[in-house]
């Protein structure tokens, strides 16, 4: 198990030099270099910016030998200043949202864990009945409806029409007046709309493939033998079935983190939430090219963890994968 | 051989047969007509303003409405459909072409080619696709052309993955063996062999990759760094939807309703082709 | 984020600088109970929305209109413009300009404090005064202070500058947050010190925290010299999305923001919205042109740029874009203020005219598209905004249909802002361009006129050139007689309006809203937050508990 772990450490290494090599590719093909600072109608402080940052970038230097600063600087995540007026360090800006984006990820994927697999494992059960229908009917309308348009209706109704839910931000302006119980629940209620929609594409993904893999077990073997041995129902069910159709289902949940970075995007955008995905969009409005290779990176490399997440996950649980 | 005239035709009954697919496939069709004979289903000139009838409900005059300059929404939106499938052909297009070649030459050469190619993959799976879109689009600018680049250089990794098992798998065949003996060069047998049976899960994973496309597209173009206004799109009708949602329902709905029943219809093509390829799946 | 080229602009000016025609803006929708017990009580807090975050407090080295705002809780300046926008005291008492107007004296208010205790001098505005002409702050500011010839602080609370001429602008760029020299002179950056990030001020608020992308908190400050203000204190919420903030403005959870023209008009007419906020409206102090590379070799021509003038349907504009909500701009000075010339040349909406225009400059024959063409070229050109913005995506959009009317083909363009200012309007690569200006109490706009303004990064960027023009900009700024700079003001806007250099467009309402229970609000030609310190809360409409 070891050395399995071991030898994928090792080749995320080679990743992790193509995840800079493409990223400083990227910056040097943005029109003005990775400079194009200067937003601001101040000749004075743009003339003198700029020639902080072309020392800072090397910009004089050879092609390899910026890759090679560029690399240093990105292990130590050292993405530079940010090019928005605040001119903060990249990764004090990325870090401060970090949080709250990661919270609303893991309570999603906790979502979508909760949810699709006993809709999956269900549907797959009892297949073909009015339960299987109707759930792949709402899973294909999940898959095709534009989260960013459920989120505005959801808006509407829940915030504005039945004032049950707020409609922005992640606590409300006395928040800091609330007792403990208090602040959770506040929170909680902020977060409420944000992690459903954030989950809603990976529940559809997630229920289907759950579905779908039991059925592939339900028909092996080893499951009809258990029901010729007169095993009650459940037990093949539970005991069997599912332990092995939910092999693939950790690897899922590592995998979605790309899924669930991306949508960050519209849905933090949308309701308000100072998540890292409203971050990397005001980024790109306003092309702070520093802030937008920050984000990026990190979220490659949250990416890879996930990745590797998934993969010792599924090693740990099928051991014909650790053998080689 | 491959794909020999008795295999066609049962794939083509299964698909007819199975009706989710065929009502996805007639959506299709249905768009692919507006796009292609606009004038058959909008009367108005798309970009024409009319600042009297602004943000008119759906009426005679405008089965849809108007938009906040009096723009017909129908005509707009039929307009709109042309550039959602432009985008989602042309961004699959690169991405079937692009996927293709990198995973014919993997799987089929193996060795040194398939170990740099695949961690090249890897490596473009490691970025979030919409980060990554949405930075190229920064540092370029949006642009339909650039949006459909974009996507389609986003989108190419799962296409290889897909060719490339494929094309290991039928490696081994007898076939392929056949052909050689008789003295058939790769190309030959790539082009000959390998990638007809190869057709059957791009073509689902091309039809899945369209449906995402036009969902992306509208996405960027709701966020304001896709199709640029006056350009009409899907996307972009809704962010006006957005800003006036509270008295002008229509600049939501319909184009909202457009994307998913659009995007519905793909991917059940998408799933009947892939049922309809391989029965022993049915189950799923 | 910057929607508007600005020149170096008053800071103070944040909040609403508006000056409607004689009488001030108009308020509707009475609020509830306006009788209720109407006296002055300290308590409460408002919540204001903001789109943009602050970037920092220190408004020599911010740009941005929501750091200007927000600095000016904090900070004061040695005058400020009163609800006519005339210019007043602030920090100083009193002021004399010497005859030969060379020589402005300030007299500062004695038993100011800072708001860590400190007495502020005459000491903190000569430390002011060299920081901003000093290379090592990062200022936009600095042009106005670099005129002052010699600046001396005699006693603590005397302040004098001398200028080389008499150079009017200057009383009004006294208007500059005064900074503490005690907490600043140890960092030779003033950007980068803590109090930027933490300000500590002379004005009505203390600055409590700031949670970046979220919030930021003031409180009243108990001793400001003209009294502590009722509201006990004030948060500024940062909501990107204007549709949001209304939502949040409808649940309570905003009581000010400015509305878009579509949220005025349609959005807020209901019986119990108006029941529970107050809507006002201004003359915003703005203007949005039609710019046109003067070198461009179609656009040199002076009759061209008429034609497009009388082809532009400025009314069209106003109804789609303003909803109704602003008025035609003739030049670059906002309608009602003593600036401004009503009697110059206007371009009514003649496309026949147009047509006219265009063939006296060459352009007869028609293609079959029904575009214009002279020499085998289609009159066709590229016009540029900044994306992200509606109002310039709906002006260049009717716009198009205007011009396609006389047969000119525009294409519209939209590119980001940054990339808009530094690849396009920098370099000078462009046919024409839709932007707006802000427009400054002080009619000095020597920045975007003068013929020497025309360098990269300049903002002369149309490239506009014309002796009277500079002579007449050169008299505005050289006098402090009223009467003499009206005349030469009055004269430069005539030239203007003649030449057409920008298609000037349209000047829009600013339409604030207030939640009902804040009392004490009067509108006037600056606006309805120039007095900000004097509104408070009837004890009983109070909402939230402040604990200091």
């Amino acid at each position: 198990m070891l050395r399995y772990i071991s030898r994928r450490l090792l080749l995320t290494i080679p990743l992790l030099v193509g995840i800079s090599l493409v990223s400083f590719l990227m910056m040097h093909m943005a029109p003005g270099g990775p400079i194009g600072a200067g937003t601001d109608l101040n000749p004075k402080a743009t003339a003198e910016s700029r020639a902080r940052l072309k020392a800072y970038y090397g910009l004089d230097r050879p092609l390899h030998v910026q890759y090679g600063r560029w690399l240093g600087r990105m292990a130590t995540l050292d993405f530079g200043d940010s090019f928005s007026p605040d001119g903060r360090p990249v990764v004090e800006k990325i870090r401060e949202r970090i949080p709250i984006t990661l919270t609303i990820n893991v309570l999603s994927m906790g979502l979508i864990f909760l949810v699709a697999i006993p809709v999956g494992v269900y549907s797959a059960v009892r297949k073909g009945s009015l339960f299987d229908r109707i759930s792949t009917v709402a899973v294909f309308t999940g898959f095709a409806i534009p989260t960013f348009w459920l989120a505005l209706l959801m808006m509407i109704l829940f915030g504005v029409k039945l004032g049950w839910l707020p409609i922005s931000g992640i606590s409300s302006l006395d928040h800091e007046s609330l007792g403990t119980l208090g602040k959770i629940a506040d929170r909680g209620r902020h977060l409420v709309l944000p992690v459903l929609l954030a989950g809603f594409g990976g529940l559809a993904g997630m229920s289907r493939y759950t579905r779908s893999n039991m059925l592939e077990v339900i028909r092996q073997d080893y499951v009809a033998t258990a029901r010729a041995k007169g095993l009650p129902e459940r037990t093949v069910v539970f005991r069997h079935a599912m332990r092995n159709a939910l092999l693939p289902v950790i690897t899922i949940l590592g995998l979605s983190v790309p899924d669930l970075l991306g949508g960050s995007v519209i849905f933090e955008t949308i309701f308000a939430i100072p998540g890292m995905g409203q971050l990397f969009y005001q980024g790109v409005m306003s092309r702070d090219y520093p802030l937008i290779m920050g984000i990026l990176t990190i979220g490659a490399f949250l990416t890879l963890l996930g990745n590797l997440l998934a993969d010792v996950g599924y090693a740990l649980a099928d051991p014909r994968i650790r053998q080689g | 051989m491959s794909g020999s005239p008795g295999i066609g035709r049962d794939f083509a009954r299964r698909l007819l047969r199975n009706r989710l697919a065929a009502a996805g496939g007639a959506v299709i069709l249905f768009f692919f007509l507006v796009s292609a004979l606009p004038g058959l289903f909008a009367s108005h000139d798309p970009n024409r303003i009319d600042i009297v009838n602004i943000l008119r409900p759906p009426s005679a005059a405008h089965p849809l409405g108007t938009d906040d300059l009096g723009r017909d929404v129908l005509a707009r939106m039929v307009h709109g459909a042309r550039v959602s499938l432009k985008v989602g052909f042309v961004a699959v297009g690169i991405a079937t072409v692009l996927g293709l070649l990198v995973g014919l030459l993997s799987g089929f050469y193996g060795g040194w080619a398939d170990a740099v190619l695949m961690r090249f993959v890897d490596m473009m799976l490691c970025f979030p696709t919409f980060f990554l879109i949405l930075s190229v689009i920064a540092f370029l600018e949006p642009s339909i052309w650039n949006i459909m680049a974009v996507i389609g250089l986003t989108g190419w990794m799962g296409v290889a993955r897909l060719v490339r098992a494929e094309t290991l798998s039928l490696k081994e065949r007898d076939f392929v063996a056949a052909a050689r003996a008789q003295g058939a060069g790769d190309a030959r047998i790539i082009f000959r062999h390998v990638l007809p049976n190869t057709l059957a899960p791009i073509l689902v994973a091309a039809t899945l990759g369209v449906a995402g496309a036009i969902l992306t597209e509208s996405a960027l173009s709701f966020l304001g760094i896709g199709v640029q206004p006056p350009t009409p799109s899907w996307g972009n009708i809704l962010t006006t939807g957005k800003d006036n949602i509270e008295y002008a329902w229509w600049l939501s709905v319909f184009p909202g309703l457009a994307i998913l029943v659009t995007v519905l219809g793909y991917n059940l093509l998408g799933e009947g082709i892939r049922d309809a390829a391989d029965p022993r799946l049915k189950g799923r | 984020m910057m929607e508007r080229l600005r020149r170096a602009a008053l800071p103070l000016i944040a909040l609403m600088l508006l000056l409607a025609s004689c009488g001030g803006g108009t308020r509707e929708s009475a609020g509830k109970g306006a009788s209720a017990s109407d006296v002055p009580a300290y308590g409460d807090a408002i919540v204001e929305g903001s789109i943009g975050d602050v970037s920092g407090f220190l408004t020599a080295v911010t740009t941005d209109a929501s750091s200007h705002e927000a600095a000016g809780y904090v900070f004061n300046g040695l005058v400020r413009y009163d609800k006519n926008l005339k210019l007043e005291g602030e920090l100083a008492g009193s002021w004399e300009v010497s005859p030969d107007g060379k020589r402005i004296t300030f007299h500062l208010r004695k038993g100011v404090k800072w708001h860590d205790g400190a007495p502020f001098t005459s000491e903190d505005v000569m430390f002011t005064y060299r920081r901003m002409i000093d290379p090592r702050t990062p200022t936009a500011y600095g042009e106005d202070f670099k005129q002052v010839k010699r600046a001396s602080a005699p006693d603590p609370h005397t302040f004098t500058v001398e200028y080389a001429r008499p150079f009017a602008p200057a009383l009004a760029s006294w208007g500059m947050h005064v900074l503490p020299k005690h907490l600043l002179e140890q960092y030779s950056d003033i950007s980068k010190s803590p109090l930027n990030k933490k300000p500590v001020g002379t004005g009505p608020y203390r600055f409590i925290e700031w949670k970046t992308g979220e919030k930021v908190v003031f409180d009243a400050s108990p001793d400001y010299f003209e009294g502590k203000p009722y509201i006990a204190r004030v948060i500024t919420r940062v909501i990107p999305d204007q549709a949001t903030m209304f939502l949040e403005l409808k649940t309570g959870g905003v009581d000010i923001m400015t509305l878009t023209p579509p949220q005025y008009v349609r959005q807020t007419e209901t019986a119990d919205f108006r029941k529970s906020f107050n809507k006002y409206k201004y003359t915003a102090s703005g203007y949005t042109y039609l710019g046109f590379r003067l070198s461009h070799p179609w656009f040199r021509e002076k009759r061209v740029r008429q034609a497009i003038a009388h082809a532009a349907d400025k009314k069209a504009l106003i109804d789609g874009v303003l909803l109704g909500l602003g008025q035609e701009a003739t030049g670059p000075y906002k309608p009602g203020t003593w600036a401004h010339n009503p009697n110059v040349r206007k371009y009514p909406h003649d496309p026949e005219r147009a047509r006219a225009l265009l063939a006296e400059a060459g352009w007869k024959e028609k293609g079959k598209d029904g575009i214009l063409k002279k020499d085998g070229q289609r009159f066709e050109f590229t016009v540029l905004t900044n994306a992200g913005n509606e109002a310039r995506a709906k002006t260049a959009a009717i716009l198009q249909q205007n011009l396609a009317e006389v047969g000119i083909a525009m294409k519209i363009r939209t590119v980001e802002w940054a990339a808009f200012i530094n690849e396009f309007i920098d370099k000078r690569k462009f046919d024409a361009v839709i932007l707006g200006w802000n427009i400054t109490p002080d009619p000095d706009q020597f920045d975007i006129w003068h013929s020497s303004k025309t360098g990269p990064k300049e903002l002369n960027h149309v490239g506009f050139a014309n002796t009277d023009v500079d002579r007449l900009l050169d008299e505005g700024r050289g006098t402090f007689d009223l009467e003499k700079r009206k005349k030469a003001y009055f004269r430069i806007q005539e030239i203007l309006a003649e030449e057409q250099p920008y298609v000037f467009l349209f000047v829009p309402e600013a339409l604030p809203v207030v939640h009902h229970r804040f009392r004490g609000i009067v509108p006037a030609p600056a606006g309805i937050t120039y007095n900000f310190v004097k509104w408070y809360v009837p004890e009983a409409l109070r909402k939230h508990q402040v604990q200091p």
